[in-house]
């Protein structure tokens, strides 16, 4: 039941774009086609659930058990970018077909906030392994979610009349304005 | 360039948020209210003046290969010295901005500047260059966080002056998309 609630929690009610303001770079920046939308958030929900398992076995074998809390920070973001690194080349070798349908988006990733966010919230959450799992990978199937739900919005924008000046990036962030106000909606169902 | 030009050309032209569009995240998420977006603004331009500070002053020692690795350590280094100084001092706002500070290491304005910057200009005009974006981010921080605490609650930096209900929904989440959308179309006008 409590795993409901996670996942409920994380794709619906605390959605990491439009209720968290995380991964909002590539959430504007990638979401012009439906396609390329779902590859980004596969590649996303791959690379989150991977690193929030492998910072929580640092926080919880390294840093808990040295007394180094304060080298949260700086561990994390080393291990998140050595991390998406060595997928990059472990799939260019095992699996070239999954490659070319995440690769474009893994050099992306390292920098969306979402990644180092997610890993850091389930510290904070002082949730267990399994729960850490459950959360992460729900909140990037939140991620991909709000991506598609968005992209396909702007796929009918750009057929619309948009005054001059709000044309590109202020049309699409007052139109996820508006979608994270259907969102809001869901605030109470847990 | 002179210093000046490069100091100012952050502010509006080359706003890293505005013009750029560079560390949305952060502006969405903490401009709840002016306050916390200027405290926000603030730690961010610390880092950026302390880190372009360092990668200018390391920049012939490093390899090429491995520089943004070792960006992004010196980046963290700074960002944790904030971390534990804002916890220290102003536990308040530290607690406001959360999870937003340890992310200060990734957003893109503080990266993008050693990078594109600090790695190839002198000691000097890396700090002013990094001083210009900071003053430039807080300036966008500042302006969306009392846009939207006077639309939202009728109040700026905590001083109420408008009595009774206002728009609710600029201090929610909806309201800092729609409340950047706007600015940002504003400040294309006055680029142009």
């Amino acid at each position: 039941m409590e795993y409901i609630i996670i996942i409920i929690s994380a794709i619906f009610v605390n959605n990491i774009v439009l209720a968290q303001f995380l991964g909002i770079c590539p959430f504007v920046g990638v979401s012009n086609k439906i396609s390329t939308s779902i590859g980004m958030g596969g590649a996303v929900l791959f690379v989150i659930t991977l690193s929030t398992i492998v910072t929580w076995l640092i926080q919880t074998y390294v840093l808990n058990a040295l007394g180094l809390h304060f080298l949260q920070t700086i561990a994390f973001i080393v291990v998140i970018a050595s991390l998406v690194q060595m997928v990059e080349i472990i799939l260019k070798k095992v699996s070239p077909a999954l490659y070319s349908a995440l690769g474009v988006f893994l050099p992306l990733i390292s920098t969306n906030c979402a990644v180092l966010g997610v890993a850091i919230l389930t510290i904070q959450k002082e949730y267990t392994l399994i729960e850490g799992v459950v959360f992460s990978s729900s909140t990037a199937l939140g991620f991909g979610l709000a991506l598609v739900i968005f992209a396909g919005i702007r796929e009918h924008l750009d057929l619309m009349e948009v005054p001059k000046g709000m044309r590109g990036v202020p049309i699409a962030l007052v139109t996820a304005g508006i979608l994270a106000l259907a969102f809001m909606g869901f605030t109470g169902i847990v | 360039m002179n210093q000046i030009q490069n100091l100012t050309k952050g502010f509006i032209k080359e706003n890293p948020v505005l013009a750029q569009l560079l560390g949305l995240c952060p502006t969405l998420g903490v401009t709840t209210s002016a306050f916390n977006g200027l405290g926000m603004g603030l730690a961010t331009t610390f880092v950026l003046v302390s880190s372009n500070l360092v990668v200018s002053l390391v920049k012939n020692f490093i390899p090429d290969k491995v520089r943004i690795p070792s960006f992004i350590v010196i980046i963290a280094s700074f960002v944790t010295v904030v971390e534990l100084v804002m916890q220290g001092f102003v536990p308040a706002l530290f607690d406001q901005l959360g999870l937003f500070i340890p992310l200060i290491v990734v957003n893109c304005i503080v990266l993008g500047r050693a990078e594109a910057f600090a790695s190839k200009n002198t000691v000097a005009s890396s700090v002013i260059d990094g001083l210009g974006m900071g003053l430039g981010f807080s300036m966008a921080l500042t302006i969306l966080g009392a846009l939207r605490e006077i639309l939202g609650s009728g109040a700026l930096f905590g001083f109420k002056f408008i009595p009774g209900e206002m728009i609710l929904v600029f201090v929610l989440a909806p309201g800092a998309f729609i409340g950047l959308g706007y600015l940002i179309a504003l400040t294309r006008k006055l680029n142009k």
